[in-house]
């Protein structure tokens, strides 16, 4: 996880000190505490892990509260911890303001037996790319999104190719059945 | 959602009767798709009913081999992604990875990023411009593009060594400094840079059939565009100013003098002049950027990451070990995650990169401008005319290597 950088060099971004959130995240949680199971202040950057009921609602609120106007989804990455791992995936959504140009990060952890997270594409509608290509990769599989289709392989493929325990390489010619 | 695309109420998929509509396969061999697109268009005689891209024909796990590979071997993989833009990537990328290690990068490494992120951004531009000329049937301006282009992968190989994939920037600042005669040269190119500009304006910009070709065609509104994520020229021609350099400053962009094109239309036109007017404006940044380079160091103060001056090599005895450990295991970079914005040339380009504390990153991710771009197609293509549709694949300036990664 995210912790602050271990070694002594000078660090010319100005991270946000210890112990004292950023107004966005103080005023988050005064209102809305249940949708922040965690905050992460590391590198100059707000991740908040948002549990994956409450996305949809953080998001919609994100979007049009007038202090944070998060109208902008720059990016959806998944990632996979390891194997061993649990809560095994993450989905990261990076938000961006296009008035106020400040960035938050949302994460959502999920397991491996139960990869499911609500859509975003109705708060925004780029979301739709950026989920299908997580899908592509991770498995994710986002209830309610209008076309959760594979996007850079092709549909007969097996299994998902970001995942940790997916090998790099494989000795066989890839052929369709 | 706010807006369904407008396809006008003549036709409508669900009111005419089936052997009117046909579907065509556009691509991945089409020349006008810009490499390996496909679209699966739904035609109701010359009009588009629905566009469908298709993607995935260039896919080749870059973002899964980055994961074996060590920090400072990444770098050659981003080059191969958006091909045109090599160093935004190496930028991209490098600087990602500078903040999980909180490194300070010196002032001529800072300015020399800048002068060759904008000449490559010229070069990236050129590139569009040639081809979309080309798509809509004017030969002429492309081989006026590459002629300059020519100067400018001239005078990348000359730092680099590398004209399509030079590699130029490492993690704590560059590979090497510039060669000597290389501040003469750019100077060069840069006085003659503005009459080749007006040159392409002269060859297109008063043409009436370029003009009907693209006045009008392909519009977005400015709600959709932020919806939909469209960034860099095709964000900003549709009236939004948002430019990451502005925005969210990276390598002394808040020191320049420069201006953020807009255009309020939308159309295919207005993507066409932001981009003409922010060759012009890259232009001056690296006018600026030139006339502030000052003899010092190019590599950061952080001998466990930068690779030693192969003097220093034959001389000290801990560079040696430093450079043998460099090469051998790799430097480890301190945990967390990071996302790096930085104003690519055809839109926002951002790297998250996760790191464990290993020598090699956890997950790279890279938000592709063009892949973002294009999925915004259908609403720009849908209602047009199927040869509008070349118009305004060209007008999004789309890198398939970049969205297929």
């Amino acid at each position: 996880m995210a912790s602050e950088p271990e070694n002594n060099e000078i660090n010319p971004i100005p991270t946000l000190e210890a112990g004292a959130p950023s107004p966005l995240v103080a005023a988050l949680q005064r209102e809305h505490p249940e949708w922040l199971a965690e905050v992460i202040e590391a590198f100059d950057e707000i991740t908040i892990i948002v549990p994956r009921e409450h996305l949809v609602a953080a998001c919609s609120f994100l979007k049009t509260s007038p202090e944070t106007r998060f109208d902008f989804l720059a990016d959806i990455c998944g990632a996979d911890r390891g194997v061993e791992e649990d809560p095994r995936f993450e989905v990261n959504y990076h938000l961006f303001s296009t008035t106020k140009h400040h960035r938050l990060r949302l994460k959502v952890v999920l397991s491996e037996e139960d990869t499911h997270v609500p859509t975003v594409t109705g708060v925004w509608r780029t979301a739709n790319w950026h989920e299908r290509e997580t899908f592509d990769m991770f498995g994710v599989i986002f209830d309610g999104h209008p076309d959760l289709r594979r996007i850079l392989l092709p549909d007969e493929w097996q299994g998902h190719a970001l995942r940790k325990d997916f090998p790099l390489r494989g000795y066989e010619p890839y052929s369709l059945k | 959602m706010n807006s369904a695309p407008t396809i006008p109420p003549q036709f409508e998929i669900v009111d005419r009767p089936l052997d009117t509509q046909m579907t065509i396969s556009m691509g991945p061999q089409h020349p006008s798709t810009h490499g390996v697109l496909r679209l699966e268009l739904v035609l109701d005689g010359e009009m588009v009913v629905k566009a469908t891209p298709d993607i995935g024909y260039l896919h080749t796990g870059m973002e899964k081999l980055f994961e074996y590979k060590k920090y400072q071997q990444g770098i050659v993989i981003t080059d191969r992604m958006d091909y045109l833009n090599p160093l935004g990537n190496n930028l991209a990328y490098c600087m990602a990875a500078e903040k999980l290690l909180g490194l300070e990068i010196p002032e001529r490494a800072q300015v020399i990023r800048v002068l060759m992120c904008e000449l490559q951004r010229i070069a990236s531009h050129l590139v569009w411009l040639g081809t979309h000329a080309l798509d809509i049937g004017a030969m002429t301006v492309f081989f006026y593009c590459f002629r300059e282009r020519e100067k400018i992968l001239n005078l990348i190989e000359a730092a680099s060594g590398g004209r399509l994939t030079p590699s130029y920037f490492r993690i704590g600042g560059l590979m090497m400094d510039l060669p000597a005669g290389f501040e003469r040269r750019c100077k060069q190119f840069l006085d003659a840079f503005l009459g080749a500009v007006d040159e392409f304006h002269t060859l297109l910009s008063g043409n009436r059939i370029f003009q009907n070709r693209t006045q009008g065609v392909g519009r977005i509104s400015a709600e959709d565009a932020i919806d939909w994520g469209l960034s860099g020229p095709c964000l900003r021609g549709s009236g939004v100013n948002l430019d990451i350099r502005r925005a969210n400053p990276y390598c002394g962009y808040e020191s320049y003098d420069f201006e953020v094109p807009t255009e309020p239309d939308g159309d295919v036109w207005a993507r066409y002049m932001v981009r003409m007017r922010e060759m012009k404006e890259s232009h001056k940044i690296a006018v600026q950027a030139l006339s502030r380079l000052k003899p010092g160091s190019v590599k950061a103060d952080a001998p466990k990451v930068v690779l030693p001056d192969r003097e220093a090599m034959k001389s000290h005895m801990d560079a040696l070990i430093h450079h043998f450990l460099i090469i051998t295991e790799g430097f480890d970079v301190p945990a967390g995650e990071v996302y790096f914005p930085i104003e690519g040339s055809k839109g926002e380009l951002g790297v998250y990169m996760k790191s464990d504390g290993g020598a090699k990153p956890n997950r790279v991710h890279v938000r592709g401008p063009s892949f973002i771009n294009l999925s915004a197609l259908p609403v720009m293509a849908e209602g047009e005319m199927v040869a509008d549709v070349v118009a305004i694949i060209g007008s999004l300036d789309i890198v398939l290597g970049e969205i297929d990664r």
